[in-house]
């Protein structure tokens, strides 16, 4: 099929950027959409232009690296899934596609479609963690016994793989479900229990300073999650915050 | 140079205890004056910063990714081994010892698997207690699954996502030294050489994948958690970033490169599509337990596929090959993985694909969902011959267990799974080979470890599933953090090592030389031009089977492939900037150079094991024929050209095992 | 506790509760005005109860006063804020494929709200409180000595223009109740496996109160 790329570009951090318009022709509906834009970077080296910078790694919908806003959405218009698994049958022959970075400013775009999300990194790093030292000197895994329902919840929420999507679909631009999922993880268990006031706060806090929008709840994050990740992890959080912010 | 593995001495089961109580151990005010660069951020490099910072160390750790948590680890599916014995199914470390052993074909060492099935253990304990969310039963205790080549159950899991569950715990072990500045973390940051100071590690050469900036950092001790160089075959299950950069450089400085030609086929992978494509997905092993893998008995039927006018429902049980139940009686679809993906290309090769390209088998899931909706049937009390009733009570079960992976599927192919079997086909996913490490895990360069895929250690010529994970994290959480301090005991007196020496400007000049000649280059085709072209050879000649013609043949032609690609490599763009392509070209040069000493040993291996099959040794059977004169580690030294590499043997010793032939029939 | 209105999650927290707090209310209103329907007599006893009641009159009407002008102070807050969390808009954003236009707009159906509420005090508060507290008259009747509340009401539901603007009204606050119910509950961390038959209320009240009101409406207009 032939489309109509509209793609931003953007030399660095501090250039401005535009949207240029890109023709492509010879795209087949099994190929994914990165695949896609491997075609349109093998052909603009060949002519000597500069290939479209975009962040991927697995390519198979885990590490979170993949990052577009197509068409208006993150990931694409397909559900469920991150960019490096949608497919080129998502579209059609003639269609205009607009690729952009995703947007906010806690994630600054680094070039054209690579942006700088270490927020969320720091945002882990004020309290997303059990303090437990690894020396392996821990009691038994089976000494714990942790109800299936629970576990299983724990584990729901920890599938974020971090790509950054709630943010970018958010019309506020908030990271609510992002820290929402890692703060439940360990809301559940009764490992994490220990810490779950400290670390609530500091997440939240660190979140704030980072610069992130508030939640208003329109739920776009929750559809547009790659991993499905449930809104009802933000209720636990703000569950969880009011009660720390009683506590403490 | 004789390659000394320290082995301590000694009962088998009483080496690493022994050996722990009298290494030499830092103290805790000393630690804090030492600086251990580890390089890295999987489930190995990410467990080892995260230790190390907390014993006190002061770690930079490095990766290339844009966050730790990105590191391909993530991307591991099925589970992890540990001889836990939670089932009771007769589990023991020295079960899980002999299976890994028996496993990788013989051509591992002992000490080090012992040692490995003796921590696995421990790191459940570890990762439970971090809150890593496992599989459960209803009764609130770990869920075990069981994986190829054993005959008990010992693999935890976390749905299809064990590895990423696992990297993440790794991951908040780091954040938390992070948050106390234990860690200084480089994100985008590519490691492009060692520095030598002296005889010994004491720092690496990085850029900066943002500005482009080329880093000194300086550093006690060095550590690669690097992973595999799968992606030398271009297609792979390997992430797009994936490369043998770091452990090449560290090869080029002296490290020693190990049984680089044992590489895992993966036998259950999604089919390649077409050209165009960039990477290969991996569906887990797990679904062999449930699967069963068939191509048609008949040609006729194979050719209807093909064309579209028969479809593989329609064909009936009698003319369909189970080939590996047919082969295999006692293991059947649950036979380890070389053996798995020797069988498909055999079955391939013979015309039996079922596919347009002839490359892919099924893997059908159509008796399973007919034996769990029975079971689901009979539990709720429902009619257990209604067909239609049983179909969805099993398929329910499938999607509890698979999900992800059929959804993964269906998303990929645009089939979906549940109606009709899956299409697989083998794909290249581990690289069993690395840099040679002793007992330490230390390379033969003082002071340069390496750790889980990056090394050679544990696994032979074949790694079982579920122990790359184990050997990671054993290696980061037990084992490195250790015996580095032993090594380290001797630079308490060192003092801060200074990075404006001539051996750091050497090294950082020859990296910008690098850099420079491939941005002037100014040729005429793509990094990926040069990257596909060494895959087709690299598949073709050094891929499930080899022979020695095609391997020399191989060896000439990557050596003219690598020539043409610094003499016509196109990378646009410049070097102080974001640039992918400048990135890519490094790790491209770097196979090109590799995949000709991956050549060179595979001509020298003349025998086959695990995932190295040479057609000019099988049995009249066409199983992998070992030859008790291979019975050692093939550890290759730099002399310049991968050719002129000169080969040094660890003659392999098993006390503890008899070696006998290995079969799972 | 100390300065959880610095929060995210506090100003969330905050905004529900005030959210919580007018829509108790909106129920009381409605219960009291759709008495007018049935009967005059109790419609105005229940308004005059109202109106006079020094616990109604001297708590509960300054506490709504602030809690609308802080859910609306609060509300422009957020909205700036959020905005600016986003210095460079997308080309291209396509909300609908993820979230309904009620989520994205309170903004807007708000000051709709915000507007009306000046059209409603005009026609009605300020009309009682000049006549309490200006003049001073606390009785309630009119000179023929019957209570004014009924027939006030019939008075101002005669022109069909106001009528047409508080339908309208009502319906942006449908709109507005639609998001903003479920939202509050999740925003107290009301969202789970006990809660989910809230949503179905949620959407029962965010629909009947103001079809409510606006039957009310219509019914005096054309009686």
């Amino acid at each position: 099929m032939k489309l109509t790329l509209k793609i931003w570009r953007q030399k660095n951090a501090d250039a401005k950027g535009q949207i240029v318009e890109y023709p492509i022709d010879g795209i087949e509906g099994d190929m994914s959409f990165l695949e896609m834009l491997d075609i349109l970077n093998e052909d603009l080296i060949t002519k000597g232009e500069e290939p479209v910078a975009f962040d991927h790694d697995c390519r198979e919908g885990i590490c979170g690296m993949c990052s577009l806003h197509i068409n208006g959405e993150p990931h694409g218009p397909d559900k469920g899934i991150t960019t490096c698994q949608l497919h080129m049958r998502m579209f059609k022959d003639g269609d205009t596609i607009f690729i952009e970075p995703f947007r906010a400013n806690a994630f600054p775009v680094i070039k054209d479609l690579v942006v700088d999300r270490s927020s969320f990194d720091r945002i882990q790093h004020a309290g997303g963690f059990i303090s437990v030292n690894t020396s392996g000197n821990t009691i038994d895994a089976n000494a714990i016994p942790i109800n299936k329902h629970d576990a299983d919840e724990a584990f729901e929420a920890a599938t974020c793989i971090g790509c950054g999507a709630c943010v970018a679909s958010c019309k506020n631009s908030s990271a609510m479900l992002f820290v929402s999922a890692k703060v439940s993880q360990f809301a559940l268990l009764p490992q994490g229990k220990i810490e779950a006031t400290e670390r609530v706060l500091n997440m939240v806090k660190q979140m704030d300073e980072e610069g992130f929008g508030n939640c208003t709840n329109t739920g776009a994050c929750e559809v547009e999650c790659p991993k499905g990740i449930s809104l009802e992890n933000i209720a636990r959080m703000n569950r969880e915050y009011l009660s720390a912010s009683l506590k403490g | 140079m004789a390659l000394d593995s320290k082995i301590p001495k000694g009962p088998l089961a009483d080496k690493w205890t022994n050996y722990k109580n009298q290494i030499n151990l830092v103290n805790p005010a000393n630690k804090r004056s030492i600086d251990v660069i580890v390089v890295g951020t999987g489930l190995a490099g990410g467990s080892a910063a995260a230790t190390l910072a907390e014993l006190g160390y002061n770690v930079k750790a490095f990766c290339f990714q844009d966050s730790p948590r990105r590191a391909h680890s993530i991307a591991a599916q099925g589970g992890i081994n540990a001889a836990k014995n939670y089932q009771g199914d007769g589990d023991s470390t020295y079960r899980l010892f002999y299976d890994t052993v028996k496993g990788g074909d013989y051509r591992s060492r002992e000490a080090n698997v012992y040692r490995l099935a003796e921590v696995s253990a421990n790191i459940i304990d570890q990762c439970v207690a971090q809150g890593v969310p496992f599989a459960r039963e209803y009764g609130g205790y770990l869920d075990n699954r069981s994986f190829g080549g054993v005959l008990v159950s010992r693999t935890f899991y976390a749905a299809g996502q064990t590895g990423q569950q696992l990297l993440l715990g790794a991951y908040s072990a780091m954040n938390r030294q992070i948050g106390r500045g234990k860690i200084t973390m480089y994100n985008r940051h590519e490691m492009l050489d060692v520095v030598v100071v002296g005889g010994k590690a004491r720092g690496i050469i990085a850029r900066n994948l943002v500005t482009g900036e080329v880093e000194r950092h300086s550093a006690h001790a060095v550590v690669l958690g690097t992973g595999g160089y799968g992606n030398v075959f271009f297609l792979s299950t390997n992430a797009m970033g994936s490369n043998v950069t770091a452990a090449w450089k560290a090869h080029k400085r002296g490290a020693f490169f190990a049984n680089p030609c044992y590489t895992q086929i993966h036998p259950t992978c999604i089919p390649v599509s077409g050209e165009h494509q960039s990477k290969l997905t991996l569906m887990s092993e797990s679904l062999r337990n449930d699967g069963r893998i068939w191509v048609p008995k008949n040609m006729d039927d194979v050719m209807a596929i093909r064309e579209g006018k028969l479809k593989p429902t329609d064909i009936p049980h009698e003319n369909r090959d189970y080939y590996l139940e047919r082969r295999y009686p006692a293991f059947g679809n649950l036979v380890p993985r070389d053996v798995a993906s020797r069988a498909a290309k055999e079955r391939c090769d013979a015309g039996y694909g079922v596919n347009k390209t002839g490359e892919a088998v099924y893997l059908d899931f159509a008796s399973a969902i007919e034996r769990y909706g029975k079971e689901r049937a009979h539990v709720r009390g429902l009619n257990e011959s209604d067909a239609k009733l049983v179909k969805q009570l099993g398929q329910e079960v499938i999607k509890e267990k698979y999900g992800n992976l059929f959804q993964m599927y269906e998303k990929i192919v645009d089939q979906n799974p549940y109606e009709t079997p899956m299409m697989i086909y083998p794909a290249v996913h581990y690289t069993m080979g690395g840099l040679w490490v002793d007992y330490n895990l230390m390379t033969n360069v003082p002071g340069l470890y390496c750790i889980g895929e990056a090394n050679f250690s544990d696994h032979g010529a074949n790694r079982l599933g579920a122990s790359a994970l184990m050997q990671g994290l054993a290696d980061g959480y037990f084992v490195l953090p250790y015996t580095i301090g032993d090594y380290l005991s001797q630079d308490i007196r060192t003092g801060k090592i200074p990075t404006d020496t001539p051996e750091f400007a050497a090294a950082e000049k020859a990296v910008n030389d690098n850099l420079a000649h491939l941005i002037n280059n100014n040729g005429a085709h793509s990094v990926d031009h040069f990257h596909k072209k060494l895959g087709k050879i690299m598949w073709n000649k050094c891929g499930m089977a080899r022979n020695a013609q095609g391997l020399k043949e191989a060896i000439v032609e990557i050596a003219a492939l690598r020539k043409e690609f610094w003499k016509d490599v196109r990378v646009p763009g410049t070097q102080n900037e974001f640039n992918e392509e400048l990135a890519k070209a490094m790790r491209v040069a770097d196979y090109l150079e590799l995949g000709e000493l991956f050549a060179k040993d595979a001509l020298e291996r003349e025998e086959s094991a695990g995932g190295h099959f040479r057609e000019e040794y099988q049995t009249e059977e066409g199983e992998a024929l070992r030859r008790p004169e291979f019975q050692y580690v093939a550890a290759w030294e730099y002399k310049g050209e991968p050719k002129d590499a000169v080969l040094h043997k660890e003659e392999l010793e098993y006390e503890n095992i008899e070696v006998k032939e290995r079969s799972y029939k | 506790m100390s300065g959880i209105l610095n929060s995210s999650v506090g100003r969330k927290f905050a905004m529900a509760l005030s959210a919580f707090f007018l829509m108790i209310f909106l129920v009381q209103h409605f219960a009291i005005n759709i008495l007018s329907v049935f009967s005059a007599d109790t419609f105005n006893e229940a308004s005059h109860f109202m109106g006079t009641f020094w616990v109604v009159q001297y708590i509960f009407q300054p506490i709504l006063i602030l809690g609308v002008i802080f859910h609306f102070v609060m509300g422009m807050v957020l909205e700036i804020r959020n905005r600016n969390a986003r210095k460079i808009a997308y080309v291209k954003y396509n909300g609908n494929a993820n979230s309904t236009w009620m989520s994205r707009n309170m903004i807007y159906t708000g000051a709709v709200i915000l507007l009306f509420l000046g059209l409603h005090f005009y026609d009605f508060w300020f009309p009682e409180i000049e006549v309490k507290f200006i003049d001073g008259d606390m009785s309630g009747l009119l000179a023929n000595g019957e209570y004014r509340y009924f027939e006030h009401l019939q008075h101002k539901f005669v022109d069909v223009w106001r009528v047409a603007l508080y339908c309208l009204a009502f319906v942006f606050l449908a709109l507005h109740l639609l998001h903003g119910f479920s939202s509050a509950f999740q925003s107290v961390g009301a969202n789970n496996k006990y809660t989910r038959g809230l949503r179905g209320f949620g959407k029962a009240y965010a629909i009947i109160i103001p079809l409510g009101f606006i039957f009310i409406a219509l019914y005096h207009h054309f009686n």
